[in-house]
């Protein structure tokens, strides 16, 4: 402006030899040296990556961190309708990927998401509400985790749900295959009831023995059978040898007619199953427990810590070794040498075990009589093909858990469950589901560890091993209030933007604003002052900024 | 250690907010209506430590005298990136005179609120290391024996980096500058020359001494605070990595701060009255080497002949920091 203006606006004449008015650097944008910008992301975390089931295991701890736990509770809803059981039977892959493990110790995400079930179970949080209905109606073969998962998602599609089990009591493998010592069966009826609760239709103790009808009566069948045959390995054995399979024997636990297994027990075998027949065994008043294995406990397709409370149980282990003949009281037991590729080879040299009986504990096949006769279908390997939708070769008829390829965990069939569900909705609806986004995977290079504080996994308490070995008490007990708040926060949230104002702090340039309250989406860069420094992506303690050449 | 013990949050006190701490644990830089006293426009380089350290100190001794400060700035980076006239980019009252007079301007002005009977206006001076180790020193011993009410920030990025990356009395040994080339056998700036200001204010027996960095704000804001709740000469030096001059990464300032502090090489404590009061103790310790490694001025320790012996040398100067402040000591 010229100076005469200035005057007619009734400015101040100015001092002596000044020849400028004052003006704030802010005229100055500084952002025109770019070549660079910063962008916020969101990038997938380890543990979501991980999980079968597909759950936003990031997000939902998020929410736990604050105390928001029905949230937490009904993000994990989202994706699998059983928090509580998750959180005592899940393998928790999410942890093995941890990234907090390269600093301490994975997070107890586990142990997070049972506190969170819990929670549920004793405040009594309201379900979701179904979508109006959509008049197609859909049956569900299998009462086991991935046909319940299946059966929750679909009447939250608004589907008419019927969901049909040959056994008398609703869970599958939960209840069947996993001794109660590991899942208590009020948490098993406890979040079963909600699936009923939101009007799924049960129909138990009745067997599927033919489809064919049924796949002209329902819109679309999803079966989940499970695979409940112990398979059967020929051991020679003499008239008297008492021989029975493990599969047979946790049912009949549970049923309450447990076969009398005697005084010494030996199982057969070197997977979660086998250690569970041990420890069920011991329950049922073994004074010893032998599991015997071909291979050497590094080569055991158990999980460690099942290993290790079997181990703390005082089960016994006999590595390197086969059955070669069983007969009254005595097993003839063969040493086994590992060769360079890791496989077992007989060595000839023979030693003789005390046994009252043996548990076969070899595998488990599906029974798959109901699928005989019906067109389209094919398997492999005693399980049935299935294309990425969850469809077997005929039109209209899903599968998933146990009875298709895949890891046999209840998380996997959870995920089963979730995903066939979200097709067959698509599919009667006459769309496609559409696809999940692809996230880049957050890796741990991209974390700022020096902002986390060192906090030490807190780990949930258990019955000592001599006072549990004769009790289906629940081993392993669950977090206390504090404990789990802790172990929420020690979440990294890996790749999300947690909301630590780090940014908006670090910039040399007041070129980040903050929009709303901290978090993702309450920050934003101001790019007429943003120099493209990249402070704010390398302070980020999450790795939720990234640069990107400016256009 | 200043600060209060690490908390099992997410992130404990290091970063600069999270949304999972009371308001009251959060830094002055998490906040909003934080005064921004230096503001965006300015020309200070990518990443600049010193404009960072400027805003987080002065901010800190905004909100501790509610906005009744006055500013002296010495000539330096600082000042000239901040104010080329007409504009300005400072939010508070503030004076710019010559290089060197900077802490006796800075008594004038509180000689002068004095005899107006305004103690409610407090007095910062502020300078770069030029300024203040080498230029500026006579008037800012003269201040600390006189015990004038005045806080002395000086922003230390070990060098003249305003005028071209010049060595000055606090520049490290082995530090290429421009006029400590990285030339002959023993090529950068040479071991046993310039001045530990902080241990020489501390020799005047002020009321407080502090060193600080822009990688440990809550740190620095603790000691920018308390600083103003007393009275009489106090002296806070500040390290501010400076990309340029160092030759780091623009991204890597406070990483590079992290590493001085982590390496032992730049000892973090305070003092009241000539005694060492509190240090804040090493985190997760790193050899000098990586520190030295991230910076081009000293490129030529590495390449094209590894100097293991200057290396050594270095690394001695840290253990000795980490025996003196007992920077070890607690965890």
């Amino acid at each position: 402006m010229t100076e005469q203006r200035l005057t007619d606006l009734g400015m101040p004449q100015r001092p002596f030899a000044i020849t400028l008015d004052v003006g704030s650097s802010l005229a100055n944008h500084t952002g025109t040296w770019r070549t660079e910008r910063p962008v916020y992301v969101s990038n997938l975390p380890p543990c979501n990556h991980a999980c079968p089931a597909g759950e936003d295991i990031q997000q939902w701890l998020y929410l736990a961190e604050e105390g928001g736990y029905e949230a937490a509770w009904r993000r994990i809803l989202a994706d699998n309708p059983f928090p509580a059981i998750m959180g005592r039977v899940c393998y928790h892959p999410c942890e093995t990927a941890c990234n907090r493990a390269e600093i301490d110790e994975a997070v107890g995400i586990n142990a997070v998401e049972r506190f969170l079930g819990d929670q549920a179970r004793v405040e009594g949080w309201a379900l979701p509400t179904p979508a109006p209905g959509s008049g197609k109606r859909v049956l569900v073969v299998g009462a086991g985790p991935s046909g319940l998962s299946a059966a929750w998602f679909l009447r939250l599609l608004g589907h008419d749900v019927t969901l049909r089990d040959a056994e008398d009591r609703p869970g599958g493998m939960m209840r069947y295959g996993i001794p109660a010592y590991r899942l208590p069966r009020d948490v098993v009826d406890e979040e079963i009831a909600r699936i009923e609760t939101l009007g799924v239709h049960f129909e138990l103790g009745s067997r599927v023995d033919d489809l064919e009808p049924l796949l002209a009566t329902y819109d679309a069948v999803f079966l989940a059978v499970g695979a409940h045959v112990g398979r059967r390995a020929y051991v020679p054995a003499g008239e008297a040898a008492r021989i029975v399979d493990a599969v047979s024997l946790l049912h009949d636990v549970e049923g309450g007619t447990a076969p009398l297994l005697g005084r010494t027990v030996a199982v057969y075998g070197g997977g979660n199953t086998a250690l569970d027949a041990a420890r069920t065994a011991r329950r049922l008043g073994a004074t010893d427990a032998v599991v015997v294995y071909r291979r050497t406990r590094d080569r055991m397709p158990a999980h460690d810590s099942e290993v290790q409370e079997a181990l703390d149980e005082g089960i016994r282990m006999k590595w390197l070794s086969t059955v070669k003949h069983a007969d009254e009281g005595v097993l003839l037991i063969e040493k086994m040498e590992l060769d360079e590729t890791g496989f077992p080879q007989p060595t000839g040299e023979m030693e003789e075990l005390a046994a009252d009986s043996l548990v076969l504990a070899l595998g488990q096949d599906a029974d798959l009589a109901l699928l005989d006769g019906l067109d389209g279908i094919t398997t492999t390997g005693g399980v049935v093909d299935v294309d990425p939708s969850m469809m077997t070769g005929r039109i209209g008829l899903f599968a998933g858990g146990d009875m298709v390829p895949s890891d046999r965990t209840v998380t996997v069939a959870v995920g089963h469950g979730k995903t066939a569900a979200r097709h067959i909705d698509a599919w009667l609806r006459g769309t496609t589901c559409p696809p999940v986004p692809q996230r880049s995977l957050a890796a741990f290079d991209d974390l700022t560890t020096w902002y986390y504080s060192d906090a030490p996994h807190r780990v949930r308490p258990r019955l000592e091993g001599a006072r549990r070995a004769g009790t289906f008490d629940e081993v392993v007990q669950g977090l206390d209030p504090e404990s789990a708040l802790f172990e929420a926060r020690r979440c990294l949230s890996c790749g999300n933007c947690f909301g630590c104002d780090n940014c908006f702090g670090v910039c040399p340039d007041n070129a980040v604003k903050k929009i709303g309250a901290p978090g993702p989406g309450g920050y934003e860069f101001d790019f007429d002052f943003c120099k493209g420094c990249g402070l704010c992506v390398a302070e980020c303690p999450c790795g939720a900024i990234t640069m990107v050449p400016e256009e | 250690m200043t600060e209060a013990p690490i908390r099992f949050y997410q992130v404990g006190s290091f970063a600069v907010g999270n949304r999972l701490l009371p308001l009251e644990v959060r830094t002055v830089q998490a906040e909003s209506d934080r005064s921004n006293a230096i503001t965006s426009g300015h020309r200070a380089c990518q990443g600049c430590g010193e404009a960072l350290g400027a805003r987080y100190a002065l901010d800190a001794a905004m909100a501790a005298t509610k906005g009744q400060m006055f500013a002296v700035n010495a000539t330096g980076c600082l000042e000239v990136f901040s104010t080329p006239y007409p504009e300005t980019s400072w939010r508070l009252p503030w004076l710019h005179s010559l290089f060197g007079n900077a802490p006796a301007v800075a008594t004038g002005v509180a000689a002068a609120l004095k005899a107006q009977g305004r103690d409610d206006i407090r007095v910062v001076a502020q300078g770069g290391d030029g300024g203040t180790v080498d230029i500026g020193f006579a008037c800012l011993s003269g201040m600390f024996e006189r015990n004038d009410d005045v806080l002395y920030i000086c922003y230390d990025n070990e060098g003249y980096m305003n005028t071209g990356v010049q060595r000055s009395g606090a520049t490290p040994p082995a530090a290429r500058t421009m006029t400590t080339q990285a030339v002959g056998d023993d090529p950068g700036n040479v071991f046993g020359q310039g001045k530990d200001v902080p241990r020489i204010a501390m020799a005047h027996e002020i009321p407080y001494v502090a060193t600080a960095t822009v990688a440990d704000l809550h740190d620095l804001e603790a000691k920018a605070t308390k600083a103003m709740s007393m009275r009489g000469a106090r002296y806070l030096h500040v390290l501010v990595p400076c990309p340029l001059g160092w030759g780091s990464e623009s991204s890597a300032t406070l990483a590079v701060a992290r590493g001085a502090t982590q390496s032992g090489l730049f000892p973090v404590f305070e003092a009241e009255g000539g005694e060492v009061t509190g240090v804040t103790p090493i985190r997760r310790q790193v050899p000098v080497e990586d520190y030295l490694s991230m910076q081009k001025r000293f490129a030529h320790l590495f390449s094209p002949r590894r100097r293991d012996d200057v290396i050594a040398r270095v690394q001695a100067q840290a253990d000795k920091n980490i025996r003196r402040y007992g920077l070890l000591e607690e965890s």
